[in-house]
């Protein structure tokens, strides 16, 4: 839009079209106006897309909000469909829909709700540095613009800061041209809740289950966040709760100021303008971070600047051997407290609850830096089936196999959910660097089978989360991580840490197992031989006898307490694995996640306490005091109802 | 056919012996295990004074408690079990309804006891190494894959076979053809003719070969089934009938005749009842193209795996006597095999005419 408002005027006098007459429809754009027509860059390419992104753009927002306040963040997600005249049709073929978010946070100023909800590029989140959700201060704001669009409709707000204050409501809507918002109503009202915000668009969308579907985007926000309650209404009506998991908020993250790596010259000839300091090297160690007043007076010395100039008359060659001198110094890596990880443990807790599987790990490197801006990789598995679901699946398959069927494997490949900031990131896995630092994993080495170039083969669940003050993003609708070496390096290096877990496990389960087997064989085999053994002698052989003589043999060869031993039931954390779960027909091993305080999740965990084995003595793990409080606690529930 | 009651019962005894294997192991607490003779070029010997392959003393063990083969020792003691249900009701089958008979899903597991033939032909060669049961007694027999013609008349289950008057069709070898299945009742033939190829042994027929040269057209299709081989061999024994084999001039044609001749490696154990060691190589000879002047466009270059095989051929004990190994080596130095149809490209009947009256006059074979 630079480049249009400042085209030079034709100046063949053959035009057609003087100059003055050109330099008429010269005018600026405005960047709603630039949006509207560039929806697809917000991520409003397609109706079923639309509706994800209005969805996670108000969830982001009031997750962000909940958090910065301290209060663990309870949102409730409403999709309805939305009755263009005459009776609503089914989700599936619905067009139109109302979206309603709903938040316990800290809740907006009466002043600031219309420029929030209805003015691009408007937000606190811009300028600062650290580590949140929203980075631009785009994504409401455009569904906003998308919901005018497509139905006309305003941006309804309901909002209340505290149960002293009252709640405002307020229709809003951008004016296009302007980038500014109109107000269409606005006044106090009533409101059940004592603060929080609450959001209303209608939007022209689409409702399909599956990948990339709202849904999805839930679920997979649930596993990152296991801090946050959801409750989320289906555009079909039915209720999901997704309730909280774990009962502590992330440490909030510290705002820092850039790091001098981070910084490119137009910056920091930007910032050289605007600073208060009255000295060079003053105005380099209180702008920057980790610039000490020594190392910046090496700065102004390595440049041939004084350090005593005035910051705002350094510029053209001065500023630019001022830039050189920053890059060539020591400086030491950014602060890493304006980060906030998720943590192994909140993590491990996601995962187990939204995903059904055998085992779980999770890792969380320590923080690194790519083009000055600190970061921290976390990664995740969950392998396998969880034991219900394994059980469920001999009994299918009891029907005798013909001929050529035994060896159909079903070649499902692993699946990558992937997260900036602890938001998932739903489109365009292949341009990712997550999915290609997954890709160049061999995953060969830790017992996955993976075909040349392609994702690992099983039923895997791999989870990989960017941290960052700034993700490195390929495009404003926030899809894919773009690529930097420090990045892939330090996914890599966690994805490995979690293969190594998951290789130990395997190797474990299936030392196990090939003893298991081996003793199954005998006994499955035993009742062959004894049946073949008795229609050869006619019918007249003491089968009982025989069976029990071979029975005995084959206990004997096989070992009961060697295999016990393999099936690693004698004591020891989960298999000697750091944050780590395993999930047992028997029970659960490891750091199963603490239940909230008001213990409203124990009844909502998805394996209810597998009647924890009184018979066997369990290791002394978590996953033991945890079962047993669970049984504890059933009892008394029952008697209070 | 008064041996007949008498003879199953000494199989079936044989089998059940499989079953009291296993329970006297039991009983003894020790591993249930089958000694089976190895069938493999390593354990066979050529007996020179017999012209036999026969077997070596070798032996692998199979037990029960072993992880790597209790499945086969499972799946043997079932074929054991299906074989005597054979012998009990007197009938005889295909390798295939074998399989079909002993498949079933284990128990309490998706496990099938065989999933597909491959698995249980071997445990039925097994078993009549280990019992010394030939396959005809354990009443498995192949597809009839063979064909006679020629002035010999068989009874088969009571019916008169003249051989002279089946047409050019000729009469379907019978896969058991042990004299209490099938007897010789008369036979006034010169010689058999064993013919590789079912084209040749057309043409043969058709021309009436066997007429003008009063012998019996034999074909196996290839590498003859058991029972054309048996009757070869029958023919030779009990009728003094010398035998002449026909085959392609390649390395595959010269194991056919020594399967014929000495026996296979894979069922040495049956030579004794099998292999004709007075049999002839009537031909194709490395020689012929020379002899009988076949232009070199009719052959065919040798591959790779011809010559590795004809090279193992060399090395065989049996392929030791000078004039086959100047046979072979003749063949590696041209480079070229030659089919017996090539024959027909200097007549159609060139084979019946020529190539096999000048054969027989000069008495041109190997030994």
């Amino acid at each position: 839009m630079e480049g249009m408002k400042s085209s030079p005027p034709a100046t063949k006098p053959t035009a057609t079209v003087s100059a003055v007459e050109m330099g008429a429809r010269q005018r600026e754009i405005s960047v709603s106006e630039f949006f509207t027509k560039n929806r697809h860059l917000l991520g409003f390419d397609n109706p079923r897309k639309a509706l994800l992104t209005c969805v996670k753009e108000a969830v982001d927002n009031a997750l962000d909000a909940c958090e910065e306040a301290g209060i663990l963040p309870d949102v409730v997600v409403k999709v309805e469909v939305a009755a263009n005249g005459g009776t609503p049709p089914p989700a599936s073929q619905a067009t139109r829909f109302r979206i309603t978010i709903t938040d316990n946070g800290p809740g907006i100023v009466r002043q600031q709700i219309p420029p929030i909800f209805a003015k691009l590029l408007y937000g606190s989140k811009f300028h600062r540095l650290r580590m949140s959700r929203g980075q631009q201060g785009i994504g409401i704001s455009a569904a906003g613009m998308y919901a005018k669009l497509t139905t006309g409709k305003p941006v309804q707000i309901t909002s209340r800061t505290g149960a002293r204050a009252p709640a405002h409501y307020f229709e809003v809507q951008i004016d296009t041209k302007k980038n500014e918002p109109r107000i269409l109503e606005k006044k106090q009202i009533t409101w059940a809740s004592p603060r929080g915000t609450q959001v209303t668009m209608e939007i022209e969308g689409r409702y399909q289950k599956g990948r990339a579907s709202v849904d999805e985007y839930i679920e997979q926000t649930i596993i990152a966040n296991s801090h946050v309650k959801v409750t989320y209404v289906t555009p079909e009506g039915e209720t999901k709760e997704y309730p909280r998991t774990y009962a502590q908020l992330p440490p909030t993250p510290r705002e820092i100021k850039p790091h001098p790596y981070g910084i490119e010259l137009g910056m920091l000839l930007k910032m050289l303008q605007d600073t208060r300091s009255h000295s060079l090297s003053g105005f380099l160690a209180s702008d920057f971070s980790r610039v000490s007043p020594n190392v910046a007076t090496g700065i102004c010395k390595a440049a041939g600047v004084s350090p005593n100039a005035r910051p705002r008359d350094v510029h053209g060659q001065a500023a630019e051997n001022l830039y050189k001198a920053i890059q060539s110094t020591k400086i030491m890596a950014p602060p890493t407290n304006c980060l906030s990880p998720i943590g192994e443990g909140a993590l491990l807790a996601g995962l187990y609850r939204q995903i059904k599987g055998e085992f779980y790990t999770a890792v969380t490197r320590p923080p690194a830096v790519y083009r000055g801006n600190p970061f921290v990789i976390e990664a995740g598995l969950a392998f396998g089936r969880a034991p219900e679901q394994a059980a469920q699946a001999p009994a299918k398959e009891a029907i005798p196999l013909a001929e050529g069927e035994a060896d159909q494997d079903d070649h499902e490949l692993a699946r990558v959910i992937r997260y900036a900031n602890r938001v998932p990131l739903l489109y365009q896995p292949s341009a990712c660097e997550i999915t290609k630092a997954v890709l160049d994993t061999t995953w060969r080495n830790y017992g996955v089978a993976q075909s040349r170039g392609s994702l690992p083969a099983g039923p895997m669940v791999i989870f990989v989360h960017m941290a960052s003050v700034w993700v490195p993003f390929t495009s404003e609708s926030k899809e894919a991580i773009a690529e930097y070496d420090e990045i892939h390096k330090e996914i890599t290096l966690a994805l490995r840490e979690c293969g190594r877990r998951l290789g130990a496990f395997l190797r474990r389960r299936e030392r196990a197992h090939s003893e298991f087997r081996r003793r199954n064989i005998f006994e499955l085999y035993i009742e062959e031989i004894v049946a073949s053994c008795n229609r050869l002698k006619g019918g007249k052989l003491a089968t009982a006898k025989l069976k029990d003589q071979l029975q005995k043999m084959a206990a004997k060869i096989t070992g009961g307490g060697k295999t016990d031993e393999a099936l690693g039931k004698n004591g020891g954390g989960p298999e000697g694995l750091p944050h780590s779960i395993i999930v047992t027909p028997e029970g659960i091993e490891g750091e199963v996640p603490v239940v909230s305080s008001n213990g409203a999740a124990a009844a909502d965990e998805p394996v209810a306490a597998p009647a924890a084995p009184k018979d066997k003595a369990r290791s002394k793990t978590k996953g033991k005091a945890k079962a047993a409080k669970r049984t504890a606690r059933t009892p008394a529930r029952r008697r209070r109802t | 056919m008064a041996k007949k009651p008498r003879k199953p019962t000494a199989v079936e005894k044989k089998l059940v012996g499989v079953a009291d294997l296993v329970i006297d192991a039991a009983a003894r607490r020790r591993d249930p295990t089958i000694a089976i003779p190895v069938r493999s070029l390593s354990n066979v010997n050529f007996n020179e004074r017999k012209g036999l392959i026969e077997m070596g003393k070798r032996k692998q063990a199979r037990s029960f408690f072993n992880v790597g083969m209790a499945k086969k020792f499972m799946q043997t003691v079932l074929v054991a079990d299906a074989l005597s249900e054979l012998q009990r009701a007197n009938l005889t089958t295909s390798l295939r309804e074998i399989y079909y008979r002993t498949k079933h899903t284990i128990k309490n597991s998706n496990e099938n006891t065989l999933d597909t033939q491959d698995e249980s032909d071997p445990l039925i060669e097994d078993l009549e190494v280990t019992l010394a049961a030939l396959r005809e007694e354990l009443h498995v027999r192949a597809e009839n894959a063979g064909s006679i013609v020629g002035p010999v008349v068989f009874v088969d289950d009571g019916d008169r076979v003249d051989c002279t008057r089946l047409g050019k069709g000729g009469y379907s070898v019978p896969s058991i053809v042990e004299p209490e299945y099938l007897q010789i009742s008369r036979c006034t033939a010169d010689f058999v003719l064993l013919v590789e190829k079912g084209t040749q042994w057309n043409r043969l027929s058709e021309d009436k070969f066997w007429r003008r040269y009063n012998c019996v057209l034999l074909t196996g299709n290839g590498q003859p089934p058991r029972g054309v081989r048996r009757l070869a061999r029958r023919l030779n024994e009990e009728k003094g009938l010398p035998v002449y084999v026909l085959v392609d001039n390649d390395p595959w044609g010269y194991y056919i005749y020594s399967v014929i001749k000495q026996g296979s490696i894979n069922l040495a154990f049956e030579s004794q009842r099998m292999a004709i060691p007075k049999a002839k190589f009537i031909g194709l000879s490395s020689a012929d193209p020379e002899a009988y002047e076949l232009p070199r466009n009719v052959g065919i270059k040798l591959n790779e795996k011809d010559i590795s095989r004809a090279k193992e051929l060399l090395n065989y004990n049996w392929f030791q006597k000078k004039p086959w190994q100047e046979e072979i080596k003749r063949m590696l130095a041209s480079g070229l095999k030659y089919e017996l149809d090539a024959l027909a490209n200097k007549d159609f009947q060139y084979l019946t005419k020529k190539y096999l009256p000048r054969k027989l006059k000069e008495k041109d074979w190997l030994d």
